[in-house]
């Protein structure tokens, strides 16, 4: 009986506060990371939203073809018009 | 039951419940961990696919502005030689002459001739000051800037003290000319003339 009495103030006075501790220890670290995830989320989504004016590289890409046409077709003409320069 | 049966029972169900609350309390934080790593995922996706084109159009882009710039660089060394060439780039971005042009990898050891020396920002501003400046008489962006007629006291302003010895003024009356060349006040130079079929 006497054992049984002290198996009882172990598991109150040690093994209780022992699981308490490290469960609410568990529980706080899964809690901080909420917020952090939240955070990491709201980031993602307004790269991915800043990310949206690519699609205008294309038009960019597009123009500098045409403009690149038009300097060459405008140099050209140039290479025609103008004499070459001559050593003196 | 004895009296110890029962501690031992209520500090089992003590343990139990602390058990389930805090281990229900961690399943729910770490749903809404997975809910918002759910949402990273979808971002960053989006992310990837929105970024996957960008390389091959901005190389594009380069290989494309590449072209047109050697082109122009080759054109205007074959017009202008590589000196004036060279002087012109340098005047305009002053440094630039030191890279060279990307065809020609001697431009790099050639020291490019001042062709725009004069039209540095103190020349532009002895210019507004001057008397002869055209930019004094006809602004267009509304009265003259002096008064063409009393030049000189504007002139004056730029120095606080006394006014040193050389000259601010500018034009072909000043007493000292930047460029000074063998053949002014001499017959101007006439061309042959040359017959277009």
């Amino acid at each position: 009986m006497t054992l049984w009495w002290i198996g009882n103030a172990v598991l109150l006075l040690a093994v209780l506060p022992v699981v308490v501790y490290l469960l609410h220890g568990v529980l706080g670290a899964s809690n901080s990371i909420v917020p952090s995830v939240r955070r990491i989320a709201d980031v993602a989504a307004a790269g991915s939203k800043d990310l949206d004016a690519t699609a205008l590289l294309l038009t960019t890409q597009d123009q500098v073809r045409q403009t690149v046409a038009g300097v060459a077709a405008y140099g050209g003409s140039l290479d025609v018009i103008l004499d070459d320069h001559e050593e003196a | 039951m004895p009296a110890a049966g029962v501690v031992t029972i209520v500090a089992v169900v003590l343990i139990v419940l602390a058990l389930v609350y805090y281990l229900v309390s961690t399943i729910l934080a770490l749903r809404k961990i997975t809910d918002g790593l759910d949402e990273v995922i979808a971002s960053v996706g989006e992310i990837v696919a929105k970024s996957a084109p960008v390389n091959d159009v901005v190389a594009d882009i380069n290989a494309n502005l590449d072209a047109a710039v050697g082109a122009l660089e080759g054109l205007l060394v074959k017009k202008a030689g590589m000196g004036d060439a060279l002087g012109l780039v340098d005047g305009i971005y002053p440094g630039a002459a030191a890279q060279g042009f990307r065809d020609f990898p001697e431009s790099r050891e050639l020291t490019p001739p001042r062709i725009a020396e004069v039209y540095t920002r103190g020349t532009l501003t002895l210019a507004r000051l001057g008397r002869e400046a055209p930019i004094a008489v006809t602004s267009p962006a509304g009265p003259a800037l002096r008064d063409p007629a009393y030049g000189s006291a504007a002139a004056r302003t730029l120095y606080s003290g006394a006014r040193p010895a050389r000259s601010p003024v500018i034009g072909t009356g000043a007493p000292v000319q930047y460029e000074e060349r063998e053949d002014v006040g001499k017959p101007r130079k006439r061309f042959t003339r040359t017959k277009f079929v």
